[in-house]
């Protein structure tokens, strides 16, 4: 009984970029910037992928919410092995008020749609690094979520999820239908090889609007603004070891 | 009772005023003692003015309950005591959580922000369809949050417009509400409505047992990368550690290669903390490693590459082969 999988993954600001603030203090500068696919969602579609390959899964639809660019992220997926991909089109200006409470009702519907068993996503995106959509999504659908899994495995009854939690990890099992979000050690992505990234142009996406989906995308939060971060007065070096000690114990750090 | 228009729209707005100033502050525990992120949760709580509630949810909540109620400034602490809260499953727990929710009408709902609560709010919220706001390290009013976004290279000041706040709130950026001088009335939670089905089950945890501080209260914190080369070389910094009453994380690319468990990440998914003094020992210093603990006020960093990026925020910087560096500072310090 192979399983279907909807992926979930985002366009976001390439992690290595130094981010500027935009002038009008509203948001950070995206234009002309280096932007991937958000790492956690490579891990998620890398998943996918592994459990397609263990023949568990049939069938991943990769979903991407966002302006024409959010195709590139979709063409990634698809070239690391997703089947097809669904385009939920967003206006550049509305990303800014775009959050995972709207994400989740986008996904909550596409997975009852395409009647799937897992919906995977990443645990959070390294832009708003909210860590909230996994979640909410699962509770819009009412199914079970394993989330910030750093290894999932397959059950007679459904699945059993390894978490990484601040004690150390949990484990936890769940029936299916049910939420993943994947943490940092679930697994090493895959690169695309060329021959994939050109099948990958065949394979089919669809494109549609929130609204098609009876999502209501209006603003829940204002952005009053954006700040660049308190800036750290510049350090020294010390010299030695007597050096660092000397100074440390000026500031009052010594042996307890 | 209300026989003039005047008296009734004076009750009115004494209710609209009440209706803007109630918390409840999800309580985390172990049902033995509070977990210290709550402490620092009661006193954003406590910032936002008006009414602050707890809700002590577990199997055996009497301790914490009592626990909870000692600390100034709660008005009552509600108690859900139920053997199906065994390994505090965010499933079992949201149908809680919307019971007081629905009887009681909070204006807030706060946690601490830690594994536990960014696994259960969002879920609350959803139900609630509101946008939950999580990490903040700011209030500006009870509408309007501070947040850090790119890894803390950003800071966001928003305005939520749902009705009901549903926010985390990083333990660095408020002190620990503190435990004593308060008496809350103690009561039981409203029941949750209807049954949830058994969709998920706790099997176990593999919780990293340590003698040393916490790392998200420790005030001085060493800490190992990529440098350390092994998991056995860690002993020198649990030396130098034991030596400073410090705590011990890591970075990213330690836990990845296994050198430690994941519980000792420091960084932009690991934890993010702000102690007195840290000491970088063979990190570089990537963005989402900096992102963890470019808050704390001294740092200080030791690596034999003079270009690591880690020495454009320390304080001190020490350019130097960690393998005789580390132990000299131990014996000296």
């Amino acid at each position: 009984m192979a399983l279907k999988v909807l992926v979930g993954c985002k366009r976001v600001i390439d992690y290595a970029v130094k981010i500027r603030i935009k002038p009008d203090k509203l948001g950070v500068v995206t234009e002309g910037v280096k932007h991937s696919m958000n790492p956690f969602d490579e891990i998620a579609v890398e998943e996918a992928v592994r459990m397609k390959e263990a023949k568990l899964v049939n069938e991943i639809i990769v979903v991407s919410c966002g302006p024409a660019q959010a195709m590139e992220t979709i063409r990634t997926a698809l070239a690391m092995g997703a089947d097809r991909g669904i385009h939920v089109e967003i206006p550049l200006g509305q990303m800014d008020t775009f959050q995972p409470l709207h994400v989740s009702k986008v996904l909550a519907k596409l997975a009852e749609k395409e009647k799937v068993d897992i919906v995977m996503l990443g645990k959070l995106a390294i832009d708003d690094d909210a860590n909230q959509t996994a979640q909410m999504t699962a509770s819009l659908l009412d199914w079970p979520q394993g989330v910030f899994a750093s290894k999932i495995d397959k059950t007679d009854a459904g699945l059993e999820i390894i978490r990484e939690v601040d004690g150390g990890l949990e484990t936890i099992r769940t029936t299916l239908p049910a939420v993943l979000s994947a943490d940092l050690r679930l697994n090493e992505p895959r690169y695309a090889t060329l021959p994939n990234i050109m099948k990958a142009k065949k394979k089919k996406v669809v494109k549609m609007k929130p609204a098609d989906l009876g999502v209501d995308m209006a603003p829940r939060i204002q952005v009053v603004s954006v700040e660049d971060p308190p800036v750290r007065e510049a350090g020294q070096t010390v010299s030695d070891v007597d050096d660092l000690v000397a100074k440390l114990k000026d500031k009052g750090f010594s042996s307890a | 009772m209300f026989s003039t228009p005047t008296k009734l729209s004076g009750l009115v707005n004494t209710l609209r005023f009440a209706r803007n100033q109630s918390t409840l502050v999800l309580v985390e525990h172990n049902n033995e003692k509070i977990n210290p992120v709550t402490l620092n949760a009661i006193t954003a709580a406590r910032a936002l003015g008006g009414e602050v509630n707890c809700l002590v949810a577990g199997t055996s909540c009497g301790d914490v309950a009592k626990e909870v109620s000692s600390v100034e400034g709660i008005s009552k602490v509600l108690v859900a005591e139920d053997a199906a809260f065994e390994g505090f499953m965010p499933e079992k727990l949201t149908p809680i959580l919307m019971a007081s929710q629905n009887q009681f009408k909070f204006t807030h709902i706060i946690a601490g922000a830690s594994a536990f609560s960014r696994g259960l709010l969002p879920r609350v919220a959803a139900q609630l369809d509101v946008s939950p706001i999580s990490d903040i390290i700011g209030i500006k009013d009870k509408d309007t949050f501070v947040r850090t976004i790119y890894a803390g290279n950003a800071i966001m000041t928003l305005k939520s417009m749902d009705p009901v706040k549903i926010v985390t709130v990083r333990t660095t950026a408020f002190e620990p509400a503190t435990v004593g001088g308060g008496s809350a009335a103690l009561e039981a939670a409203p029941a949750a409505a209807g049954d949830t089905a058994d969709v998920s089950q706790w099997v176990g945890q593999e919780l990293s047992k340590s003698e040393r501080p916490d790392l998200g209260s420790a005030k001085v914190v060493v800490s190992g990368g990529r440098g350390m080369k092994t998991g056995d070389n860690f002993s020198m910094l649990y030396d130098l550690a034991d030596k400073l009453g410090a705590g011990v994380g890591a970075s990213r690319a330690a836990v990845d290669a296994g050198m430690v468990p994941n519980d000792m990440q420091i960084g932009q998914t690991g934890k993010i903390i702000a102690p007195e003094l840290y000491i970088a020992v063979g990190i570089s210093g990537a963005i989402q490693h900096l992102a963890g603990m470019k808050d704390s006020k001294v740092i200080v960093a030791v690596n034999k590459d003079p270009e690591a990026p880690i020495f454009q925020v320390s304080d001190f910087g020490l350019v130097a082969d960690l393998f005789k560096a580390v132990p000299e500072i131990t014996e000296k310090i």
